[in-house]
């Protein structure tokens, strides 16, 4: 059985192409000092503020003073689903800003491919703000992420998952609608933070709040992550509900970023990069 | 696609954005190697017709055809061998010339890149600030760029949406002598959509006329001005516009009429 010829095409991706869009992101950063610096900024800052709080709060409370790294750890963990979709959002707004994406969609560039080229970025621009980050817990807080371990990277891998979901749907509304809807991409997150247990247990929220919070890849991230900080125990069953959820968001969400674009075709609104 | 066979080939192409109908069931051929102007004021569909070839825009109904591939759903076993320039879309600011035309080469899979991009920037004078940051350039350099990123995988299908607008005479008079060499060159097909009567004259073989979505006249430079009775395309794109060329288009009907009988007659 042949596939359909456009699903075909699409399917036949160029390592070479996804390079080259890669290419111009990097080119973008070198060029870019306060574009580099915004990437460690706000992680950092956001560090040092929980983790001063939570040498406060440890002074004054059995609980925090044996759960030492559970805020920082939240934290960190919540800026690799932030920064991680923002990386994505952002190198794809680059296009906009820039009015670049027509002459993108004329290229040969499959939008899969573009895709690729986003989810690259992403990880790119969270190691550049990321890895210093983790240097500054180990040296103001004596927490150290790597330590870990194994479950670092499954956590990393969930929460960078669910990161590219939310990247490909604000991306495709924007592509879609415009700048106008470009705010997406900073507060899209933040609409699912209450809901998925960034620093506190899933079971603190109202009993008809928990089915959504277990419906989120992240929740079980968070929850995964005090198990291991505070029990010392690592959860393989929530690992492995969040990356079943993870593989169902993630094709929905391209299934969504392809119909958008076709939207966006349909309406022509590839043609225009203005609101 | 065959040697007989048009590079565009658009049929009956209607594109409805809610209430507008801004292509409304035009059709037309361009053979190999011509390059043809599409006329219109603003608002006539020129644009709609130009994303719809190249696969930016969906058609409503009907069809564009490029080099045998229906855009935009064979897109793309074509689009390696198209390419467009439009002063509406830009390339990224931050990034050097070099450094934007290092990437579309890529892209295209342009072979031996460094040693095409070293050509271009020689044939469209970009020496001078091929490491300059695209967005400090001035309009005429930007458009070069524009041209430079629209030639450099060398296409055989070019479309160009007022590849002129916004530039002094002198800029626009460089940018129409590289297009005519490129053509010459390259024997590629061109589509032109513009607002620049004498820019059309001098570079085209054959002109679309375009109001409201519709094809209101398409022929050669020299026989829409005897048809019309005018001396300069300006005239009579203002015919045009203004209504006016009704009766002179009914007259130049039947003698299109007669030529194809006559056309008829001989052949058999």
């Amino acid at each position: 059985m042949s596939l359909p010829l456009p699903l075909a095409s699409a399917l036949m991706i160029s390592p070479h192409r996804v390079g080259a869009m890669v290419l111009r992101y990097l080119y973008l950063l070198r060029s870019s000092w306060s574009r580099v610096l915004e990437l460690i900024y706000w992680p950092a800052v956001q560090l040092l503020v929980w983790g001063f709080l939570q040498f406060y709060i440890a002074q004054n409370s059995g609980f925090f003073a044996r759960a030492g790294g559970v805020f920082i750890g939240s934290v960190m963990m919540w800026d690799i689903l932030f920064r991680g979709q923002l990386g994505f959002s952002i190198s794809f707004l680059e296009e906009m800003w820039s009015r670049n994406l027509a002459n993108l969609m004329i290229s040969p560039l499959r939008p899969i491919e573009f895709i690729m080229a986003l989810m690259v970025m992403s990880v790119v621009r969270l190691a550049i703000g990321m890895v210093p980050v983790s240097l500054i817990a180990i040296a103001f807080f004596g927490f150290n992420i790597y330590g870990l371990g194994l479950a670092l990277a499954v956590f990393f891998m969930n929460l960078i998952l669910t990161s590219w979901s939310v990247g490909l749907v604000v991306s495709g509304l924007v592509m879609r609608n415009g700048m106008g809807a470009e705010s997406l991409a900073w507060t899209m997150m933040f609409l699912i933070m209450p809901v998925i247990c960034v620093y506190y247990p899933a079971s603190v929220l109202p009993a008809w709040l928990q089915w959504l919070a277990w419906a989120l890849p992240p929740t079980y991230v968070f929850e995964g992550m005090r198990a291991l900080i505070l029990e010392q125990q690592f959860r393989p069953d929530l690992m492995i509900a969040a990356f079943a959820l993870n593989a169902a968001y993630f094709a929905v969400a391209i299934a969504v970023f392809l119909a958008l674009l076709r939207s966006a075709r349909r309406i022509g609104s590839l043609l225009q990069s203005g609101e | 696609m065959t040697a007989q066979e048009p590079a565009i080939a658009v049929t009956d192409l209607v594109k409805v954005y809610k209430t507008t109908r801004a292509v409304d069931g035009i059709s037309f051929a361009l053979p190999p190697g011509s390059v043809t102007g599409l006329l219109g004021g603003n608002g006539a569909g020129k644009t709609t017709t130009i994303a719809m070839i190249l696969g930016l825009v969906l058609p409503t109904s009907g069809s564009a055809r490029v080099l045998g591939a229906e855009m935009p759903r064979q897109r793309n076993r074509v689009l390696s061998r198209m390419n467009f320039e439009s002063p509406y879309v830009d390339m990224p600011h931050r990034l050097t010339v070099r450094q934007n035309l290092a990437v579309f080469g890529r892209l295209y899979a342009v072979a031996d890149l460094s040693a095409r991009i070293t050509q271009i920037a020689g044939e469209l004078d970009l020496g001078e600030f091929l490491d300059r940051p695209t967005g400090k350039l001035s309009a005429g350099q930007k458009t070069r760029v524009a041209l430079a990123k629209a030639l450099i995988n060398s296409p055989d299908v070019l479309l160009l949406d007022e590849p002129t607008a916004s530039l002094d005479p002198d800029t626009a008079d460089w940018v129409r002598s590289r297009l005519e060499r490129y053509r010459a060159e390259r024997g590629a097909t061109v589509l032109l959509a513009s607002h620049n009567m004498a820019e059309v004259e001098r570079l085209c073989d054959r002109v679309i006329i375009m109001k409201r979505g519709r094809i209101e006249d398409d022929d050669t430079p020299a026989r829409l001005l005897a048809r019309y009775g005018r001396e300069t395309l300006e005239e009579v794109f203002l015919d045009v516009a203004r209504g006016r060329g009704e009766a002179a288009q009914g007259t130049a009907q039947q003698a299109a009429a007669q030529q194809g009988a006559a056309q008829q007659e001989a052949a058999q």
